[in-house]
């Protein structure tokens, strides 16, 4: 097989069009993902099993089904029924987009709020027992030792977690949206060149993967400070 | 409330405790008067660790009255904090907050639950740094600190809450031997300066030259109580003889 350079240097360039899409689908789906993933914690933490059951119930099933068939069917479903078409969200569901962000954010809060409750499940009894000791609410234990050393554990594993909610953007060019990934498949269709195309896409991909990684790996530092004898 | 509760800073009145079908506190009766040195000991699984939590609600009783400093502790009872915050404790495994510095770590209550300045907090924890001597480990992490100065910030750490009642659960357990004397005078110190005091622990030189009585438990039961001279030279009970006999020989 003859690679054609020429291709892959005036596609990368249209390519790379698609960051600013695969880059809000990352952010703004990360950032309510999290959100939702701490709301889905707090139930659970709560003790209580009318929270607690529901949050479970939520996170088996966004668990538990491909993302893939989560997005088409936010995007060819919910428009079926008309109450959602006459909702305040029908704006954003009515847009591949929203319906891709929706998507993305509720999947990843599923299993961002697991990872979360691994972290707040491995602070030391005994610590929490300091702070009972010393008079502090449970609030103020949750906030002030509790999160911050949950953070720190669970960082890790939800660095993995962004990793993946990156390569899952790509998703989102199932249904018509420009990211890099739809961007590409346009390109493969006119030029019949998958090789050449999509392993230039990969690249890019590993890139981000590898800032990202990086990013997180002095994050994990910084937040690990204090886990380390030397000065 | 019975007069006789207001004159003990901590009374126990038939006290029993379960863990499921365990009982690990029987019938506890206890006063400790203002400024008394106590100190718990007895065999391991003998309920010593609990008798104590029971005083700050770490653990709950399941039968009996618990009062401190007059208040009862019971599931009604609206500010456990309020009474949590008179009773200081230290714990066998330190247990600072990893993630602040010796400093904060004295700090953050005070500035939460006694809603102190934090110059204000800074300079009472400096202070109390000082009076376990080391205020030049103020800045650093408490895994940067030996095992006997952690215990040492830990106990000034509830001393900056300025509690009534300081509970010691075996404070010196963890700590490799050299350095159990540096935390025994800080604890002899504070027991000096008229401090009300209850320790569980093993050190029994401590408890002869510092309690006012000593208390032998065995089983969940308080099996002997008694001056320290007495308890040492004169047990009366058969298991108090024992257990005397086992950590004396050596």
């Amino acid at each position: 097989m003859i690679v054609d350079y020429t291709l892959i240097a005036e596609s990368l360039p249209v390519m790379l069009k698609g960051i600013g899409i695969t880059f809000q689908l990352l952010f703004i789906s990360g950032f309510l993902g999290l959100i939702l993933a701490i709301f889905l914690l707090l139930m659970r933490l709560s003790g209580k099993w009318y929270l607690s059951f529901p949050a479970q119930v939520y996170i088996y099933i966004f668990r538990g089904t491909p993302i893939l068939v989560q997005i088409f069917i936010i995007y060819y479903g919910l428009p079926q029924f008309g109450f959602i078409r006459s909702s305040i969200f029908w704006p954003i569901l009515r847009e591949p987009m929203g319906c891709a962000i929706v998507a993305l954010s509720l999947n990843t809060g599923a299993y961002v709020s697991e990872i979360l409750r691994g972290g707040v499940l491995a602070v030391g009894k005994g610590l929490i027992e300091a702070g009972s000791a010393l008079g502090m609410s449970a609030y103020q234990k949750f906030v002030y030792i509790t999160a911050p050393i949950a953070t720190r554990i669970a960082l890790p594993a939800y660095s993995n977690d962004v990793i993946s909610l990156l390569k899952s953007t790509a998703l989102a060019s199932t249904i018509t949206i420009a990211d890099m990934t739809g961007i590409a498949r346009t390109i493969v269709a006119n030029t019949y060149a998958p090789y050449e195309i999509f392993i230039s896409l990969a690249i890019v991909y590993l890139i981000f993967t590898f800032i990202l990684q990086k990013s997180f790996g002095y994050l994990e530092q910084y937040l690990g400070r204090y886990t380390k004898r030397e000065e | 409330m019975s007069e006789h509760s207001k004159k003990n800073l901590i009374q126990m009145k038939n006290v029993d405790k379960y863990f499921g079908e365990f009982q690990a506190l029987k019938n506890i009766n206890l006063e400790v008067q203002r400024k008394e040195r106590i100190v718990i000991c007895g065999p391991s699984g003998s309920g010593k660790s609990t008798l104590i939590r029971c005083l700050n609600r770490l653990e709950k009783h399941n039968k009996g009255q618990v009062y401190i400093d007059g208040k009862e502790l019971t599931d009604q009872i609206k500010d456990i904090n309020a009474v949590r915050r008179e009773v200081g404790m230290v714990f066998q495994s330190f247990n600072l907050f990893p993630h602040m510095t010796v400093v904060k770590n004295l700090m953050v209550a005070q500035q939460l639950v006694r809603k102190i300045s934090k110059a204000d907090a800074k300079q009472s924890a400096m202070h109390f740094l000082e009076r376990v001597k080391i205020p030049e480990q103020a800045n650093k992490y408490p895994i940067q600190l030996s095992g006997g100065q952690q215990q040492r910030v830990a106990i000034a750490r509830a001393l900056c809450m300025k509690p009534k009642i300081m509970l010691f659960d075996e404070p010196t357990s963890a700590l490799d031997p050299e350095m159990i004397n540096e935390v025994l005078e800080v604890m002899v110190d504070l027991a000096n300066d008229g401090m009300t005091m209850i320790c569980v622990t093993h050190e029994m030189g401590f408890a002869r030259s510092v309690a006012d009585r000593i208390i032998f438990m065995d089983l969940g039961e308080i099996v002997e109580e008694s001056k320290p001279s007495e308890f040492f030279d004169n047990p009366k009970n058969e298991r108090t003889k024992n257990f005397l006999q086992q950590i004396l020989t050596h």
